[in-house]
């Protein structure tokens, strides 16, 4: 609950705040979807208009078009999120379960381990794994980008972690004592209740992978196999400096997705960054 | 041991089982090969081939490292705390009672969500030198300050003058700041009223209040909020090499002024196709950013104020 209450004034110097504030955030978006509906003319004008003399909506099916194989990488990016989000949210729950459900001597420190591997830039460790998926013949393929989140992902697991050790023992302590095993209990009592927690991690998991740029950027160099961040970027450097009214309208397209999926969910997400935050 | 206990460790392990693959395959091996591949000569087409500690000898006489490592100490000690002061100020403001709130909250929280390439997409354009909407704002302040006092100040060329380029990269960082933001809301929401009137009553006015419960209350916050804002701007790469045009002209941008920690490395392994010289300097960057990350969580272990959990 908010913990203040305040004067008209103070009221009144809120609101100015708040709304400056909301402005300056909202800028970028408005000017995108300005520029995306203008006419390549217009978008370089001094001063700059706003509304578009003539709302232009071929703009995005003309950037579509100019993209490249756009509807290929869109698909691409979608069969990586959703491969990602499989491997991250069954992975991650079975090793958070490891970590808070069953007690087994040197368990914290294996866990704190867990935790440190967040330090380790992806930089540091590209070079190998980049050698290592060569070896595995991984280069130009969608493996290179999904199966590493079939392997646990230390912030999920922390996060699904957290939620697991909020559960009652007494919960599952009776299922143990009708000799119900832990491969049972995980799947059938920690897993059905953990649905918002779960959520949370494939929402996480979605929002990154549609969102990289640097490991696919990496692994991948066949047109073909292009995700939307790679695709966007090789647009961008095509076009760079000119067709900015498409380049804001591939941008557009790229990121509604993103806005929608928040919309349906605004309250698990703000929940699940709040539960890794702190302490 | 007993049985009893072997059989859960046993169960434990094989549990986390996917995670101790991950860690071995994603984490310690390549820590290891990095710091092996480090001492050699590697090109990835043809074995490694053993050096000796020639590419430290290398990398301490190459200004562009050093460039490099400027760079990214210089952004994050830019962008991290602009983020986080931005992030508390905005949660501030929202933990007021107010209506409309959710709706501010998310005004300040959708940038968070917009992915990095797109970030840098769309900051190219908004500050463009001639004619991005935010010169274009600026540019009436400027004609104005030169009317008034004879100055001849120009607009910034944001992403050709070496230095502003930071600057500009700093902004995008600060609009990114809904995570950071979300964290702290709920930071203060769980500091309890009873704090507040207590100090109240001892006569603290709105800054005495921010100083002795606020903060406190809020230091675990804090603390996480940098730890990972500054992970995360040392590995900035996505934005600058968008906003540099990174694939036509040099990532690194004018005068080397947007040449990163990641973008050097990623330079030599990819573009020069020196992975030792790469791996030598990942190692050093790491050791950097576990240094730091300890030297951060020591000095806040006296500073950091952990509430008692009820």
């Amino acid at each position: 609950m908010p913990t203040h209450k305040l004067s008209l004034l103070g009221k009144v110097v809120l609101y100015i705040l708040l709304a400056f504030f909301a402005f300056q955030f909202a800028m970028p978006f408005l000017w995108m979807l300005s520029t995306a509906l203008k006419p390549l003319e217009e978008t370089m004008t001094v001063p700059p208009t706003w509304i578009p003399s003539a709302f232009q909506w071929r703009n995005f099916s003309e950037a579509i078009a100019s993209m490249g194989d756009f509807w290929r990488y869109a698909g691409n990016t979608l069969y990586v999120a959703s491969m990602s989000v499989v491997g991250s949210v069954l992975s991650s729950a079975l090793a958070a379960y490891g970590f808070s459900r069953i007690e087994w001597r040197g368990r914290d420190k294996v866990f704190f381990l867990c935790l440190a591997t967040m330090m380790i830039p992806f930089p540091v460790i590209m070079v190998p794994t980049y050698a290592l998926f060569r070896e595995l013949d991984w280069i130009n393929t969608f493996k290179a980008l999904y199966i590493p989140f079939f392997l646990g992902n230390a912030f999920n697991i922390f996060l699904l972690r957290q939620f697991f050790l909020s559960i009652p023992r007494s919960i599952t302590d009776a299922a143990r004592i009708d000799g119900c095993g832990e491969l049972r209990i995980f799947f059938q009592i920690i897993l059905p209740l953990s649905k918002s927690a779960l959520l949370v991690v494939a929402l996480f998991t979605f929002m990154h992978s549609w969102n990289d740029f640097f490991a696919p950027f990496i692994f991948i160099n066949d047109q073909d196999n292009y995700t939307l961040a790679l695709g966007l970027q090789a647009f961008q450097s095509r076009a760079g400096g000119s067709e900015w009214h498409y380049l804001m309208a591939a941008s557009t397209i790229i990121i509604l997705p993103l806005i929608v999926l928040f919309f349906f969910t605004q309250k698990t997400f703000i929940q699940g960054i709040t539960a890794t935050g702190g302490k | 041991m007993t049985p009893i206990e072997r059989s859960r460790v046993a169960k434990g392990l094989l549990f986390i089982s996917p995670w101790i693959l991950g860690f071995l395959a994603f984490a310690l091996y390549p820590l290891l090969v990095t710091a092996y591949l480090s001492f050699t000569d590697y090109s990835v087409l043809a074995p490694p081939v053993f050096i000796g500690t020639e590419n430290y000898r290398e990398l301490f006489t190459d200004l562009d490292f050093r460039k490099a490592i400027f760079n990214t100490a210089f952004f994050a000690a830019l962008s991290v705390p602009l983020t986080a002061v931005m992030a508390c100020l905005l949660a501030v403001l929202l933990n007021f009672q107010a209506r409309g709130r959710s709706f501010f909250r998310t005004a300040f929280f959708l940038p968070s969500l917009v992915p990095m390439v797109c970030l840098g997409v769309i900051w190219r354009w908004l500050l463009n030198g001639e004619v991005g909407l935010i010169n274009q704002f600026l540019l009436p302040f400027a004609e104005g300050i030169n009317l008034l006092l004879g100055t001849q100040l120009d607009t910034p060329a944001w992403l050709e003058d070496p230095g502003f380029t930071k600057i500009g990269l700093a902004i995008t960082s600060v609009w990114g700041l809904g995570h950071a933001m979300v964290i702290f809301l709920a930071g203060l929401q769980e500091a309890p009223v009873e704090l507040y009137e207590a100090a109240e009553l001892d006569g603290a006015g709105f800054w005495a209040k921010l100083k002795s419960v606020t903060l406190p209350m809020l230091s675990p916050y804090i603390l996480f909020n940098l730890i990972m804002g500054l992970i995360a701007s040392f590995q900035v790469f996505a934005v600058p090499f968008v906003m540099m045009d990174g694939a036509n002209e040099p990532p690194g941008g004018p005068g080397g002024s947007m040449l990163f920690a990641a973008t050097y490395i990623y330079l030599s392994a990819f573009a020069d196709w020196k992975m030792g010289y790469a791996c030598a300097m990942a190692l050093i960057f790491f050791l950097l950013v576990v240094a730091l990350t300890i030297t951060l969580m020591k000095l806040s272990e006296r500073r950091v104020h952990y509430a008692a959990k009820s």
